[in-house]
């Protein structure tokens, strides 16, 4: 483990077309964290994480990535033209890792070793998610960067997936950075949850939610073992175009996170 | 005897051109591009009138009008500003009509615009087989070493540029060596059949594959047999050659296409 952060963004602002995407964003991800972009539709968490990965690079202010930052990316989606040939084994050894054990292994850890074989277009959602992670992995990563991993995944698939990655976490011991399709759940072990709406609204760690009656009487108490809602007060509330409405400031802040100053920006 | 010396030359740049449409004719098929390969072959009047208005090689001119084509709309799918087939359709039609009007303003020179729609392959001669040869070498060395990015570009831009592919240079890449095949290709089948030589032969060798490989290496080889199907059918009975070819090439995707069905 290295002190040196694997990114860091300082004031980090993008503009598109004379469209502030993001701005002001300050973030730092250390080894072995797990960050959690959630946010709603719109906000930039994708934009933010290509930012993040060197993809855009930032209008003003720095990102900064550490040599030793190996990324193993996983999008949002991935649509294969049935034109196109394509089995797992094939896909995987797209990624540059032509190591035939290395694939092998990939795809047992994320329990897709049957799919091997298997043409990509005939995937289930699910199934094509772990072929994604494994081809992440062969990248052999110490940052996993993941695009709303649980999209179009049920609640069980949703749960066995962060079971999954927690597993991967612990056992190579990346770091993980990635956005969540659902404004109250965070992956659990999650170390810092970033809320963004083209601004970071505010960050902090999730607070554990396991112990609520209401969630256990929802979800189960199994389910609270992988995942956390992240609660937090908004120091100010949003218009319908995103900008902040004045006069709202809630007086009960809560210590699980800090809000940002809007009067900088 | 002497037939085959008449038609070797075709027969060689014929297969030559099947032979390299096979990958490449994959890659439009793949990537739905085969608008963009009609587009670059409307273009190729304008090169031809070019080059005889600056008295150079025709495949030359042709050459710098298609590569031209295609750098303007590797641009323009990077702006985004408008969508890809009305910029296809605006870029198509207008070089052709520059084309045609220039055409017809040359007293001199008559460009012959019947070679040009359907192409003219037993007229070539073994300067036309150097350019061809030329050519698909340059496109084959290209093709080797570009494969895996270009195959991981297009399956998933997202997750090669995070990989470090240089995804915009790559996908100029792709759209110049279709720039070049298009300049050779006008030759065997002509402008108006030339998109089909990319993908008829890819179509057909789909349900044959199943790795990009195997499709490429079977359309090179449908693409081979349709030619000379094609070339002989010319020869007995008196057909024009690049339709000949080009319908070949359409009764083989029927057949792989019935061979599955049944």
């Amino acid at each position: 483990m290295t002190t040196t952060p694997l990114i860091q963004a300082t004031d980090a602002s993008l503009e598109h077309n004379k469209q502030v995407l993001l701005t002001g964003i300050n973030l730092t991800l250390l080894d072995g964290e797990i960050i959690t972009v959630i946010g709603p539709n719109g906000a930039g968490k994708t934009t933010l994480l290509k930012l993040l990965i060197g993809e855009h690079k930032p209008t003003s202010g720095e990102i900064t990535q550490a040599k030793h930052c190996r990324i193993g990316y996983m999008p949002q989606r991935l649509h294969i033209d049935n034109s196109l040939p394509l089995t797992v084994q094939r896909f995987l050894t797209m990624s540059g890792n032509k190591n035939q054990d290395a694939i092998e292994q990939a795809l047992v850890e994320v329990g897709a070793s049957h799919l091997q074989r298997s043409a990509i277009q005939t995937l289930s959602g699910g199934e094509l998610q772990r072929v994604l992670l494994a081809r992440a992995l062969l990248r052999e990563p110490n940052l996993l960067v993941l695009d709303e991993p649980a999209q179009g995944v049920d609640l069980h698939g949703q749960r066995e997936l962060y079971q999954l990655l927690s597993k991967i976490k612990d056992k190579r011991g990346c770091a993980i950075l990635m956005v969540s399709h659902d404004l109250s759940f965070v992956m659990a072990g999650t170390d810092q949850v970033i809320c963004l709406n083209r601004h970071v609204c505010c960050s902090g760690t999730p607070e554990s939610v396991s112990q609520h009656p209401e969630y256990l009487a929802l979800f189960g108490s199994e389910l609270g073992k992988d995942i956390a809602i992240y609660t937090h007060h908004h120091d100010h509330q949003h218009r319908l175009d995103g900008g902040i409405a004045v006069g709202n400031k809630s007086q009960d802040q809560t210590n699980s996170h800090k809000g940002c100053d809007h009067g900088n920006h | 005897m002497e037939i085959i010396e008449l038609i070797l030359p075709s027969l060689i740049v014929g297969l030559m051109l099947a032979a390299i449409c096979g990958p490449l004719g994959s890659f439009v098929v793949w990537g739905r591009m085969s608008y963009f390969g009609d587009t670059l072959a409307h273009s190729a009047l304008l090169g031809m009138t070019l080059g005889v208005i600056f008295q150079i090689h025709p495949v030359i001119g042709v050459l710098a009008i298609t590569i031209a084509v295609a750098l303007v709309l590797s641009v323009s799918q990077q702006q985004r500003k408008l969508a890809n087939d009305a910029m296809l359709g605006i870029i198509a039609h207008g070089t052709l009509a520059a084309g045609l009007v220039i055409a017809s303003q040359l007293d001199t020179v008559r460009i012959d615009l019947m070679a040009f729609l359907f192409g003219d392959l037993l007229s070539v001669n073994y300067q036309d087989v150097l350019w061809v040869a030329a050519i698909c070498i340059i496109l084959g060395i290209a093709l080797k070493l570009l494969w895996n990015n270009l195959l991981s570009t297009l399956v998933s831009s997202e997750i090669a540029q995070a990989e470090g592919i240089p995804i915009h240079k790559i996908r100029l890449a792709l759209l110049i060596m279709l720039a070049l095949l298009v300049a050779i290709g006008m030759k065997v089948v002509g402008a108006l059949l030339i998109t089909a030589m990319m993908i008829i032969p890819a179509a057909s060798a789909r349900r044959l594959a199943q790795t990009p490989e195997q499709m490429a290496l079977m359309a090179s080889i449908i693409g081979v047999l349709a030619v000379i199907a094609g070339l002989l059918s010319s020869f007995i009975w008196d057909t024009p050659t690049g339709p000949s070819i080009v319908l070949c090439a359409c009764l083989l995707f029927t057949a792989t296409h019935l061979k599955q069905s049944t």
